[in-house]
């Protein structure tokens, strides 16, 4: 399943599609390579050459900067050779298959794809069909996964809380479509964090989602109480159309983080979101540049991860 | 041709037999069991030892792809899978390219199938033009042409007042109509079971209440109107529970389940496996047990294989843009078998759901041994062992999500009015 496809014989990581599956070793050696890798971002010479003559070809089936930027960053100071290629307005539109557009691409001496797409799944159908020496990342597929943010989530918290053993984490808004709240919580279930919430209003917490772990809550004054970490989710501003929400405004006022929310939460807890934010609808412009705030740092550990993801996949 | 198989473990649901003995075709028809099949001349003789005879099945739902989708498969191809899985009698749904609207379509469809002499072939038309919901067609000149029942495939009315119309007509002259029971609007956007499975992986959900909701405005309709209803592809156990209700209460209505929910659930899409998205979507493993309880039970009538070939492009994409279907035909029987050996059902009874109950159903005169009916048998192996590779199916179709497993029961010999159609 999940797991043996993203593992080797050896438990070495071969591709990275989900967190998922992965065993707690293989999340804290990474979370461990990237904090080796931070000390070379923060030098002058940026750069090593873990994957020098190796290609990483970044494909984006969904529109992306942040992410996409971050990832070749990161190849970059890799001292790899990095091909954008931004497919929502190449070939897909022209009825190539994904299956042909990878195939031609492995043609041209691929190593790495860095994949983003609409539908949930899709990166696991690319591992299935890739030769032997190609390796896999997901970069968001649909509504499942997104390894990479939940593996820098994780590498915050433990940069500002050390454990995770005596946690309480809030996950917050638009769980329903959120490929980062479900890689997050798999990687919190994971590393043993006691108490994972899910707060948000009925219409946006999936079916059985606390099948996944957690606990839900519908008001978040509740939910927020004794928090350590609150990460705030993304609205898409689509989430009005197909009657989920009447307007932003309301849901502000019920699921917005504000610092009058946030004070319910432990004096020393954190605040986090993905990006790109919306702020007065997710979230308080006095929270996002506030002192709880680490969502700026989580870019930049951002970077570490992808560096430490890419690099083991290369050593496998 | 006269034909005689010999020493065979005959097993005939309609009169509960499961014992060894004789019987002779001829003329089309069953001739003769036992004494006195053995002691009448035949042109030919088969020597069935270890064999079960019992009579051919019946499929409710298999698509031959014809006309429109012959790049999926064409009558020949699905036509040589029917009688290499011991189908003698198919029943069509409309959704095909143009859908069978017109009595055109289903004289053409019918010659081409009697042309080939294989399966009999029993076209269901559409209920509404281009199965589009809105207006009825000329039900009594698509039944003239031979359609035996009315259906919208597996796209629901969503109009009531259109179902309503479509049931009083159908009920004016006593033809059955066959639906499936989903909400339009419930179902939009779904791929998956709206449950654990599809929270895990991101897939958007069909609610069970899609299917009951649905099914809860079709049995008033039929209360309504006394139209005979025959209720397609159950995939629920609330939904299962509204139909032993409605069967307590005397509605003329009955129900079916495709083979592969008796044995698949949710949990199977773990992988995001293109060959899992079927329509209705596999349920949560309460579901598959409550559907193959109620087949046993009789709550639900008969098994069918939904058969749905497609090319492997329709299945070489992410789950949820993967064409929803599997191909059935040469899996009808060792599923139904392993079915039965798993609730430990005698044989008879495993066997009357594809062909005496599936016959009933269907208003036809096969699905039984009894001298004078069609003479439409199954050679069957129930021991025999075989694997589903793309190269072991003789439908065009290799998109099941069997492929790679070994399943007990294997074909040996179909008979058709008589005829030995195929032979291995």
């Amino acid at each position: 399943m999940a797991s043996n496809l993203q593992l080797n014989a050896n438990g070495e990581l071969r591709h990275l599609l989900s967190i998922e599956g992965l065993p707690r070793e293989v999340l804290l050696r990474i979370l461990d390579t990237a904090a080796s890798f931070v000390g070379v971002t923060e030098r002058e010479v940026k750069k090593v050459p873990l994957l020098r003559g190796k290609s990483v070809f970044n494909l984006f089936f969904e529109p992306s900067t942040r992410t996409r930027t971050t990832f070749e960053i990161a190849a970059k100071r890799l001292s790899a050779d990095v091909i954008n290629l931004n497919i929502a307005a190449s070939s897909q539109t022209k009825g190539e298959s994904l299956l042909d557009t990878v195939a031609n691409l492995s043609a041209m001496q691929a190593d790495l794809f860095v994949m983003r797409h609409a539908s949930s799944g899709a990166p696991f159908l690319i591992a299935h069909h890739v030769k032997p020496h190609e390796h896999v990342i997901n970069a968001g597929d649909g509504r499942h996964a997104h390894p990479t943010q939940g593996l820098l989530d994780l590498y915050t918290i433990r940069h500002y809380k050390k454990e995770f053993s005596n946690l309480t984490v809030a996950i917050v808004g638009d769980v329903l479509h959120s490929r980062v709240a479900r890689s997050l919580i798999h990687g919190l279930t994971t590393l043993g964090a006691p108490e994972v919430r899910v707060i948000g209003p009925r219409t946006l917490l999936p079916t059985g989602v606390e099948s996944l772990g957690v606990r839900s809550f519908l008001d978040m004054r509740e939910g927020l109480k004794g928090c350590d970490v609150i990460v705030m989710l993304r609205l898409q501003s689509e989430r009005m159309r197909g009657a989920l929400l009447p307007s932003a405004q309301e849901f502000f006022k019920h699921y917005g983080l504000t610092p009058e929310k946030l004070a319910l939460a432990r004096p020393d807890a954190i605040v986090m979101h993905p990006g790109p934010m919306n702020r007065g609808v997710e979230i308080d412009s006095n929270v996002a540049d506030g002192p709880h705030s680490v969502i700026l740092p989580q870019v930049t550990f951002g970077i570490a991860v992808r560096m430490a993801v890419m690099s083991m996949i290369a050593e496998s | 041709m006269r034909l005689l198989i010999r020493n065979a473990r005959i097993v005939d649901p309609a009169s509960a037999r499961d014992a060894m003995g004789d019987l002779l075709l001829a003329d089309g028809k069953i001739a003769a069991l036992d004494d006195a099949a053995k002691a009448a001349g035949a042109d030919r003789v088969l020597d069935a030892r270890g064999l079960v005879l019992a009579p051919g099945l019946i499929d409710l739902s298999a698509r031959l792809r014809e006309p429109g989708f012959e790049y999926k498969a064409t009558l020949e191809s699905e036509m040589d899978a029917a009688v290499a899985g011991g189908v003698t009698s198919l029943a069509c749904p409309p959704d095909t390219d143009p859908p069978l609207d017109e009595p055109g379509l289903v004289d053409m469809l019918r010659r081409r199938a009697k042309v080939l002499s294989r399966a009999r072939v029993y076209p269901v038309g559409a209920l509404t033009v281009k199965l589009a919901g809105e207006r009825l067609t000329e039900m009594a000149e698509l039944a003239e042409s031979g359609c035996v029942a009315f259906s919208q495939a597996n796209v629901p009315v969503a109009d009531t007042q259109v179902l309503w119309r479509a049931l009083q007509y159908a009920a004016t002259f006593g033809f059955p109509v066959w639906l499936r029971a989903e909400d339009l609007w419930l179902a939009k956007g779904g791929v998956a079971h709206d449950g654990e499975v599809a929270t895990r992986l991101g897939l958007q959900g069909i609610p069970p209440f899609a299917e009951t909701i649905a099914l809860g405005t079709i049995l008033e309709l039929v209360r309504a109107t006394g139209a005979r209803v025959h209720i397609c592809r159950l995939s629920t156990a609330a939904a299962v529970e509204m139909m032993r209700r409605a069967k307590a209460e005397g509605l003329p209505v009955s129900c079916d389940v495709g083979v592969h929910h008796l044995h698949l659930s949710e949990i199977d899409l773990a992988d995001f496996g293109a060959h899992f998205r079927l329509e209705p979507p596999l349920r949560s493993r309460r579901d598959r047990e409550a559907l193959a309880g109620a087949l046993a039970d009789g709550t639900i009538d008969c098994a069918c294989s939904d058969h749905a070939p497609m090319d492997e492009d329709q299945k070489h994409v992410p789950f949820a843009e993967a064409e929803a279907g599997a191909t059935g035909l040469e899996l009808l029987l060792p599923l139904t078998l392993k079915w039965g050996e798993e609730r430990k059902l005698p044989l008879a009874k495993v066997l009357a759901r594809v062909t005496s109950d599936a016959a009933r159903v269907l208003g036809v005169a096969s699905g039984r041994l009894a001298p004078g009916a069609p003479g439409d048998v199954v050679l069957f192996d129930p021991q025999a062992a075989w694997r589903v590779t793309p190269q072991a199916l003789k439908s065009q179709g290799k998109n099941s999500p069997f492929l790679g497993y070994e399943l007990t029961g294997c074909v040996r010999a179909t008979v058709v009015a008589g005829n030995l159609v195929y032979e291995r």
